[in-house]
């Protein structure tokens, strides 16, 4: 008798939400880096009669300027991604380094910081991104900072509690034995136990900086016209009541994008940190 | 002693500020740890054993007061530079903690570990040449196939292995000094005498000094040279690991040994010492330990008793030739067996 030939087994972690978020996000990656190639129209110029619904030639019509939705939908992923991509890794870099510096050196350095991670936190995150946009002028840069700095405290918290709690830990006291100096302590024997709950929480926030980004461009703190970014799309849409198609294509897309963020860091974190499924 | 001792411990004492006021967990110890002898320390828990040592290498946090001497060679380690002292941790002087479960990092492999653990204190060894040092140590500490061990994470290593690579790491810079902190504690019998072997054979051939903390009596004579009974914060008895075993003068070793199963008398109840240690916020007057003892009289609960040469050991009990003449009386009483 054969045996039956061994199944192929589906690792716990890759469920369907795990693969459809990874489909979604790798889709809008490769988007974003070739859409140039092979956009089926230039995303600035007038390239049909204004305000056409969708057709075959235009699939998400024409905006009112005569523009192909579809082509700036697919050019915002341009603006879009890359900017989720710093202001994730950056807000990630800074409220690290900073957290972790306070969970390690405590005293006046943990005072300090977290204080100014408490006042930065006590405002409502889409007001103060708005008024440090706003203070800086318009443009996707300064939207940029201002995420940032609305962002990095998150970090700072989440990090100095793996911190503290792993600098306790009895291979932190034997390394001391050891005769190890501070700094080998920080990166070789805490920091590296530290990272799982910041990156499950970074791709989370992918999604939120995007949706963020649209926001701040959607009230003119981001994106200048004609820049194809989905938040100025969706507010150029919503003065058109009857052209549904101008601000679809754009809300799609970030509705895609954040949820094939929110699908990925939910798979992830069933993957690094099985206790919290 | 004509040379001078490996590490001599003097008067060292160990405070804590605590918010109910200045608690003293080691109160004035006196011992002397020779080249290639076993000192084993022991004691109860809070007894200050493990504090002292921790004391001694600086471990402690910073809320605590450490005071007195203590010389590595001459070299004395309390209240230098904290600089100076970390370069002597792991360099001169090894250390080994009771859970070899924790005590490792867990996302190191193993051979890593004694990597960073040997370039700690010499940046002019390779990585590689490293590595081939932590392979020759797990080989030392008798870990088989150490060339595929050394690229496995800890938690593919079992207790015992874990213990093994522990001191492998803590004898990577062949140190003079080893202390041991209960490093059988958290294993199962078996393995803890191929542990204490490990040990052994360290001694014999590296020639290291090693101090074995322990509240297990067992583990010290098999394995002690000299050995050093804490109570309170004090040593209550020091001496050849033969004269304490055999010959024990204070009442509370006497206690221990007492408390001690007899394999060969399987119905004799386990006798225990009544009472509880002692708290450290409010130290019992005279002698630590009258509260527990059976022979305790009046001069016991006003004075002092101060450590003293009696028969062949050094015991502070003020009726230590008392209680020679009624050996019979063992300090010990009988309790209900299996409790």
């Amino acid at each position: 008798m054969q045996l039956a030939p061994p199944a192929i087994a589906t690792p716990s972690w890759l469920t369907l939400p795990v693969m459809v978020g990874g489909f979604v996000v790798a889709f809008w990656v490769v988007v974003a880096l070739s859409v140039e190639l092979w956009s089926p129209h230039p995303p600035l110029e007038m390239v049909a009669r204004r305000l056409q619904p969708p057709s075959a030639d235009h699939l998400l019509g024409t905006d009112a300027l005569g523009r192909d939705v579809l082509s700036r939908t697919l050019h915002g992923a341009r603006h879009s991604i890359p900017i989720a991509v710093i202001v994730v890794i950056a807000a990630v870099a800074l409220g690290a380094l900073l957290g972790a510096g306070a969970g390690f050196f405590g005293g006046l350095v943990d005072g300090a910081i977290m204080r100014l991670v408490d006042v930065t936190l006590a405002f409502p995150p889409v007001l103060l991104a708005m008024a440090v946009a706003a203070s800086l002028g318009p443009g996707l840069e300064n939207a940029a900072i201002a995420m940032i700095i609305v962002w990095w405290p998150v970090y700072a918290r989440l990090m100095r509690a793996q911190v503290l709690e792993v600098k306790e830990r009895e291979h932190v006291e034997a390394a001391i034995a050891g005769g190890a100096g501070r700094i080998r302590l920080l990166g070789v024997h805490i920091l590296p136990l530290c990272w799982t709950p910041v990156l499950i929480n970074a791709t989370m926030d992918f999604g939120q900086v995007v949706l963020l980004a649209a926001s701040l461009s959607f009230i003119g703190l981001g994106a200048l016209p004609p820049t194809p970014e989905w938040g100025s799309m969706i507010s150029d849409g919503a003065v058109h009541f009857y052209q549904w198609w101008i601000a679809f294509g754009p809300g799609l897309a970030i509705l895609t994008v954040v949820l094939g963020f929110n699908f990925l860091g939910d798979g992830l974190r069933d993957y690094l940190d099985p206790r919290s499924a | 002693m004509a040379t001078e001792p490996l590490l001599a411990i003097r008067d060292l004492r160990v405070s804590f500020a605590t918010r109910s006021g200045l608690v003293e967990a080691v109160a004035g110890i006196d011992v002397d740890v020779e080249e290639g002898r076993v000192l084993g320390v022991v004691g109860e828990s809070g007894s200050g054993k493990s504090v002292s040592m921790m004391g001694v290498l600086g471990l402690l946090p910073r809320s605590a007061v450490v005071t007195g001497s203590a010389r590595l060679r001459g070299q004395e380690l309390l209240g230098i530079a904290p600089r100076a002292l970390q370069a002597i941790r792991g360099a001169r002087i090894g250390m080994i903690f009771q859970d070899p479960l924790t005590a490792l990092n867990p996302v190191l492999r193993v051979g890593q570990q004694i990597v960073e653990a040997v370039r700690i204190h010499d940046r002019s060894i390779s990585r590689k040449a490293a590595l081939a040092r932590a392979i020759d140590l797990l080989d030392l500490v008798s870990i088989p196939q150490p060339r595929e061990r050394v690229q496995q994470y800890p938690h593919e290593f079992s207790g015992g292995m874990r213990q093994r690579a522990m001191i492998a790491m803590a004898v990577a810079n062949e140190p003079e000094l080893l202390i041991a902190d209960e490093p059988t504690t958290a294993l199962d019998v078996t393995v803890q005498a191929q542990i204490l072997e490990v040990l052994e054979e360290l001694r014999t051939r590296l020639g290291i000094g090693l101090i074995l903390i322990t509240h297990d009596l067992g583990v010290v004579a098999g394995t002690a040279d000299t050995v050093a009974v804490m109570y309170a914060g004090r040593i209550v008895e020091r001496g050849e690991v033969d004269a304490i075993f055999d010959h024990p003068h204070h009442p509370y070793t006497r206690g221990l040994l007492a408390a001690l199963p007899k394999l060969d008398a399987d119905d004799a109840p386990l006798v225990g010492i009544e009472g509880r240690p002692p708290s450290l916020r409010e130290p019992p007057s005279g002698c630590a330990f009258h509260p527990r003892c059976g022979l305790a009289e009046a001069r016991c609960r006003v004075e002092r008793p101060a450590l003293r040469h009696v028969g062949s050991t050094s015991c502070a009990c003020h009726l230590a030739e008392a209680a020679d003449r009624r050996r019979d009386v063992p300090a010990g009483h009988a309790m209900d067996a299996g409790k």
